[in-house]
């Protein structure tokens, strides 16, 4: 049985006016069946509203499926008793690395959640100084988190979360907020996570280069899963994705087109070399 | 720039001062203060200035930044000094028109406005030497008591420090909506002070909105990081009182012992 998994999940934004009547019914999620194997790298893609992100927010609890299951490893999300627990085995990055530092020292930040779950003060040092030589921010453990790039922010985030030993991280849009280098650094920063720690992934984003590397992608659109497969696989469907307003990576992108206009190039096509491979012999 | 704003007055330098528990410095001023009001001839003020002398100059921390805080309540410390000045009934001697001096006079204002200045530099001596952080863990520490009488002390010091950590996020975010507001022709300046406020609701609004949006996030941060309350938590730096702390306590103890000697041997 994977990590996660989710049955028939339904979820409602319900809108309400002053006397509490129900307004407004939005289904941002419409019976979604997912598994997900621990140890994958999961990349969840959409365009703004397709629910991926409110996915995200069940996966530990934030919000409550109106109808149907999600269950991480053998815990119900709804079960109030065992919240606690998801949220040690389920971290969480967002969008905006401001709004998730506590500490006024990264040190201190990301000590904020094994202080939270009792964890004793020897045990605590340790676990922070693994997390931040995760990150690769231990140089940066006294420093103020105001005094960081995005992408450093990003990172004392996740190492907030490691240093609470989880078995799955969720990065909601983790660097919808960040420039170039820094998107590449956390990116860097969470496969390494993955290969080195066997840690789960599951990464929610709408920049496709991000997923290139990720061991299967998910595309949803209005609540519902539409395809499912590795990178190679989803991106061979360049039109189809296109038709969900979503973009493929640049060098798929050039490969389908060279494809179209009559070149016998393969499917699929993700990194350069992979394009540069396959064009030379039909070049000589 | 505004990333770099210091908040409070914390000094960084490594001292003995700077090396106390918090508690200890809180527990300290408190002594201090009470020494204060309780003094009540020469001796006792001469003792609270050799007590104040030695924790500046083992703190040291220059004494301008001492004096600075001093300007906020210069015009308090004028009126009380000379309302005591004038308005002390006793033995004249001095009298111009309406005005009298009298010896007593002298005496209380004296007392007043050391009283005053040494209450303000007193205090300064603990804020310049603890870092907000370290001040809001030892009041939350030194005030857990306050939790039988149902005062969520854990909750307020949690309120404290985030409260810190925002406030430069804040400022940069004033200026930047300051910006693109006189960017769209909004003014700022000009105007009697009606005016300035008036044009100040622009700015606040988004702002408020803004730093809304930011408390319903991080508070969703905060439960992704199973933050639960004060309860059943540990801490990354526990405060824990060292050897120099027992010893400061001895030098209050000491010194408390003084003062409430002298008051009873200076008694009128």
């Amino acid at each position: 049985m994977g990590i996660v998994k989710a049955t028939k999940l339904i979820f409602d934004y319900i809108t309400r006016d002053e006397a509490d009547n129900v307004e407004d019914v939005k289904r941002a999620i419409n019976n979604l069946n997912i598994d997900i194997t621990q140890g994958d790298f999961v990349a969840i893609l959409g365009h703004n509203g397709s629910g991926k992100s409110t996915f995200a927010k069940h996966l530990n609890g934030i919000l409550l499926p109106t109808e149907g299951t999600v269950f991480i490893s053998d815990l119900d999300t709804a079960n109030d008793e065992t919240l606690l627990d998801l949220r040690k085995m389920v971290g969480m990055v967002f969008q905006n690395p401001d709004n998730q530092i506590i500490g006024n020292v990264v040190e201190e930040d990301v000590a904020f959640g094994p202080e939270n779950i009792g964890i004793p003060t020897d045990d605590m040092w340790k676990r922070v100084d693994a997390a931040l030589e995760a990150v690769g921010m231990t140089a940066y453990r006294y420093k103020s988190p105001n005094k960081l790039s995005g992408g450093q922010k990003q990172r004392v985030a996740i190492a907030g979360i490691m240093a609470m030993k989880p078995k799955c991280i969720v990065l909601d849009e983790p660097t919808a907020m960040l420039d170039p280098n820094g998107r590449k650094e956390v990116i860097k920063t969470v496969l390494e996570l993955n290969k080195k720690e066997n840690i789960t992934v599951i990464l929610i984003t709408h920049y496709m280069e991000e997923v290139i590397e990720a061991d299967r992608v998910i595309v949803m659109d209005e609540g519902k899963i539409v395809m499912d497969g590795t990178p190679k696989e989803v991106f061979s469907h360049v039109e189809e994705l296109k038709k969900l307003r979503l973009d493929v990576p640049s060098t798929t992108e050039l490969a389908f087109e060279l494809k179209q206009s009559g070149l016998d190039l393969p499917d699929g096509i993700l990194t350069l070399d992979e394009l540069v491979d396959s064009l030379l012999p039909i070049l000589k | 720039m505004l990333r770099d704003i210091t908040l409070g007055q914390y000094y960084p330098i490594d001292s003995v001062i700077h090396r106390l528990d918090p508690r200890t410095k809180l527990f300290g001023t408190m002594i201090f203060i009470i020494s204060l009001f309780i003094a009540n001839s020469w001796p006792g003020y001469a003792l609270a200035t050799l007590f104040l002398v030695v924790a500046i100059s083992l703190s040291k921390v220059p004494v301008k930044f001492m004096i600075k805080g001093l300007k906020a309540v210069l015009i308090l410390l004028i009126i009380s000094v000379s309302f005591n000045l004038f308005l002390t009934d006793g033995e004249v001697v001095f009298k111009l028109w309406i005005i009298k001096i009298t010896k007593e006079g002298i005496r209380v204002s004296i007392f007043m406005g050391l009283r005053l200045i040494f209450l303000i530099v007193g205090s300064s001596v603990m804020t310049l030497t603890t870092t907000p952080n370290a001040l809001t863990d030892g009041l939350e520490k030194s005030m857990g008591f306050l939790k039988v009488i149902k005062i969520p002390v854990h909750e307020i010091s949690m309120m404290m420090s985030i409260a810190l950590r925002f406030i430069p996020i804040l400022i940069e975010e004033t200026d930047k909506i300051m910006k693109a507001q006189m960017a769209r022709g909004a003014d700022f300046e000009s105007g009697n002070i009606i005016q300035k406020a008036k044009a100040m609701v622009p700015l606040l609004v988004p702002l408020f909105i803004s730093a809304m949006r930011r408390a319903t996030d991080l508070a969703m941060a905060m439960e992704a990081r199973c933050y639960h309350g004060g309860e059943g938590r540990t801490k990354l730096k526990p405060l824990k009182y060292k050897k120099i702390d027992i010893i400061a306590y001895l030098y209050y103890l000491i010194y408390m012992l003084i003062c409430i000697a002298l008051v009873f041997v200076f008694r009128k």
